[in-house]
């Protein structure tokens, strides 16, 4: 037998003496623990790291002044950084925690050898290091979201192909039977984001494409990376939790099948609008549209599915700190797809295309949907693999509402200053600066809205830095423990157990 | 689902669909566009950028200036591209075929430069402009690339690319005695902008009356 076989075999838990179904998810959970602690402490360690560099973004923005003398620092630096770090810092190894841990459970493999998880993590996270190190030192590379310098590409491409092997080796080796939908989500997600990253990377930095094609490429990968990588992650995380922590099934399987599909068929094609008016053959920036505009079905798919599984269950969803993360993230889902439908029309796209309208719906879709949902799988997870319980319910409420209220703040402001900068933008009469103190001019309407923003960020921060403190004490600290008591809950609940 | 087959294939060729349908179609249709001379006997254009406007590029990358300012004119009644003076004619795929990294840009916080280089065509003003965007365009959010300049002691005689930054910016005068003068790399970055003209006409994209 070839060593990889044997490798295969020995992992390969069949034929073990059945268990219990509880027994063989803590037996899961007691396997995952290491791994999954690690992925989510680095998580938080680039959220906060994420949260400053985008403080000082934020802050430059509106004063630019601020900072201005470091190099290193200095706005599209600062922001570069800022995206890597929560996108391949924050996002990406949350999904590692939360969407593997998902997948044993409902695999119900056993996971030997999860050091080499752990190995893999360790250099994917020193791959994001030194990326985010090149971005400031002057290797930014000014292509959206591949911005870390090329060189670091193969480290992660290596690291994640050999975490994202265990998700495959997880489903190979399953108990036998149905395959739940948060299966194929993370399933399919795992094959499209390697595949995603290495064509964009190869197209456009490696062997660059001719002209435009880049953009293009570009486009595919960048909207991609959201609606096929962090977007299945986070239905998968609230088509797993919710009917767990309610205890009552999803209301339609048929409509998780549909919503499935179409998602993966439209979603594909969708990244074009964000270069709807540039320099590309017409045909293909309306393909992007009518894709932009097809999600409408998966997305309504989806409310309808998790809106009525959740109904009648409203106490639960707001004590429940799980709950009350994921009900946010699955409301939010909704609304800031149609806005990105809308948001494709031409006559939308006219004005809020090159504004920070776009910026706002960024944060809409990948904070209020992808990064609240993932708040809520990981209040959801740690307890399971501790054996404690969140030591602190008043630090879980101030994370809600500091990161609710943000990001409320953050979307509403940059959308309607998106949108008056982009009505100023199509009027030519209305300058960017102008030496007249009193003249109408972009950046004056456009300012407040920017420290709007910021204000949005402190509370971000304060919210994160909740949440860390939470985590932290919860790993080490010795009164964490908690067992009689029962979960942290946000309220109480009569009869029921979340 | 226990279709197991179909989900794997479903989920290699949904991707694989939009990557043929987007990029491998386009690659087809106009991957090998090549320059072209408007009237025979002119020269085809676009023409390379070459030299230290090439390397300015490289710096215009790395200060991630793309982040704030787009290079790509949308045709006339499309937005207020043309009416802003942003290009006589829209930009087409053919424009971009020489450049190895295609800055097209998503964002206009400040204007796009597609044509900075016919809109300003004096380096002095980039030169102020960089150094501190208030100097030329009060109310600015761009941010001072200061740190592209040094100060240095007057030797014989002023340098002759000497910052002249007017006397109302007190706080921005260098020391009696010293000068303010563009880094090299700030001669490139200003070479490169210089370079942004689209001053040409292409069979597939005329200059809009």
């Amino acid at each position: 037998m070839s060593p990889l076989l044997s490798f295969f075999s020995k992992i390969d838990p069949q034929g073990e003496t059945t268990v219990s179904p509880k027994v063989a998810l803590s037996e899961v959970d007691q396997q995952m623990r290491l791994p999954a602690i690690m992925f989510i402490t680095c998580a938080i360690l680039w959220l906060l790291v994420g949260t400053l560099f985008a403080i000082i973004a934020s802050f430059k923005l509106h004063t630019p002044d601020f900072l201005a003398n470091w190099e290193f620092l200095t706005f599209g630096r600062a922001r570069s950084a800022h995206l890597n770090a929560m996108a391949y810092g924050w996002s990406n190894n949350a999904i590692f925690g939360v969407g593997l841990w998902i997948m044993a459970r409902l695999c119900k493999a056993k996971i030997r050898y999860s050091g080499m998880l752990i190995l893999a993590g360790i250099f994917w996270n020193l791959a994001v290091v030194i990326g985010i190190l090149g971005i400031l030192t002057g290797g930014l590379t000014s292509v959206e979201w591949l911005e870390m310098p090329p060189q670091v590409a193969p480290l992660l491409a290596f690291s994640y192909v050999l975490i994202g092997m265990w998700g495959i080796l997880m489903f190979r080796f399953r108990e036998r039977g149905h395959v739940y939908v948060s299966q194929w989500y993370i399933l399919g997600a795992l094959f499209w984001f390697p595949w995603l990253y290495v064509v964009a990377q190869t197209m456009i930095l490696f062997e660059p494409a001719r002209g435009t094609i880049q953009a293009l490429t570009n486009w595919w990968f960048a909207h991609n990376v959201l609606g096929l990588w962090m977007t299945p992650m986070g239905l998968a995380t609230i088509y797993y939790l919710m009917p767990k922590v309610l205890g009552r099934p999803i209301y339609s399987y048929y409509l998780s099948l549909l919503g499935f599909w179409s998602l993966a068929l439209f979603y594909n094609w969708a990244g074009v609008h964000h270069l709807i008016g540039g320099p590309i053959p017409v045909w293909l920036i309306s393909c992007g549209i009518v894709a932009s505009v097809m999600m409408v079905i998966p997305v309504v798919v989806t409310a309808i599915n998790h809106h009525m599984t959740a109904v009648g269950n409203a106490r639960a969803c707001w004590c429940s700190p799980t709950m009350r993360f994921i009900v946010f993230g699955a409301m939010s889902y909704t609304l800031a797809s149609f806005f990105g439908s809308w948001m494709a029309l031409r006559d939308v796209n006219v004005v809020t295309h090159f504004t920070q309208f776009t910026v706002g719906h960024a944060h809409h879709g990948v904070y209020a949907f992808f990064a609240m949902t993932m708040f809520g799988g990981i209040y959801f997870m740690m307890p399971r693999l501790l054996a404690r319980e969140w030591p602190s319910a008043k630090l879980i409420k101030v994370h809600f509402w500091c990161s609710g209220l943000g990001i409320g703040i953050m979307v509403v402001g940059l959308q309607l200053g998106g949108w008056i900068q982009g009505l100023n933008l199509n009027n030519a009469d209305i300058p960017f600066t102008s030496s007249d103190p009193e003249a109408l001019t972009i950046m004056k309407a456009l300012v407040p809205w920017l420290f709007s923003r910021s204000v949005s960020g402190i509370l971000l921060t304060i919210g994160h830095f909740a949440f860390f403190v939470n985590f932290a004490w919860m790993l080490i600290g010795p009164r964490a423990v908690r067992y009689k008591e029962g979960p942290t809950l946000l309220g109480k609940i009569e009869g029921k157990g979340a | 689902m226990k279709n197991l087959p179909l989900l794997f294939f479903g989920i290699f060729f949904m991707l694989a669909f939009s990557w043929s349908g987007l990029i491998l179609s386009s690659v087809i249709q106009f991957g090998d566009l090549k320059p072209i001379a408007l009237n025979e006997g002119e020269t085809p254009m676009p023409i390379a950028r070459v030299g230290v406007a090439q390397q300015g590029k490289e710096i215009y990358i790395n200060q991630g200036c793309l982040y704030c300012h787009s290079q790509q004119v949308r045709r006339k009644g499309f937005g207020a591209d043309w009416e802003r003076g942003w290009g006589d004619r829209q930009t087409v795929p053919r424009d971009y075929i020489l450049q190895e990294r295609v800055l097209l840009g998503t964002s206009r916080t400040g204007p796009d430069l597609m044509t900075i280089g016919q809109r300003q065509p004096s380096a002095d003003w980039h030169h102020l402009h960089l150094y501190n965007p208030q100097i030329t365009s009060p109310g600015s959010i761009m941010p001072p690339f200061r740190y592209l300049y040094k100060t240095q002691k007057i030797g014989d005689a002023p340098s002759p690319n000497a910052l002249n930054i007017p006397d109302t910016f007190a706080d921005e005068q260098p020391p009696e005695g010293y000068e303010i003068v563009p880094t090299e790399r700030a001669e490139q970055l200003v070479e490169y902008l210089l370079s942004l003209k689209l001053d040409y006409e292409l069979p597939e994209s005329r200059f809009a009356q």
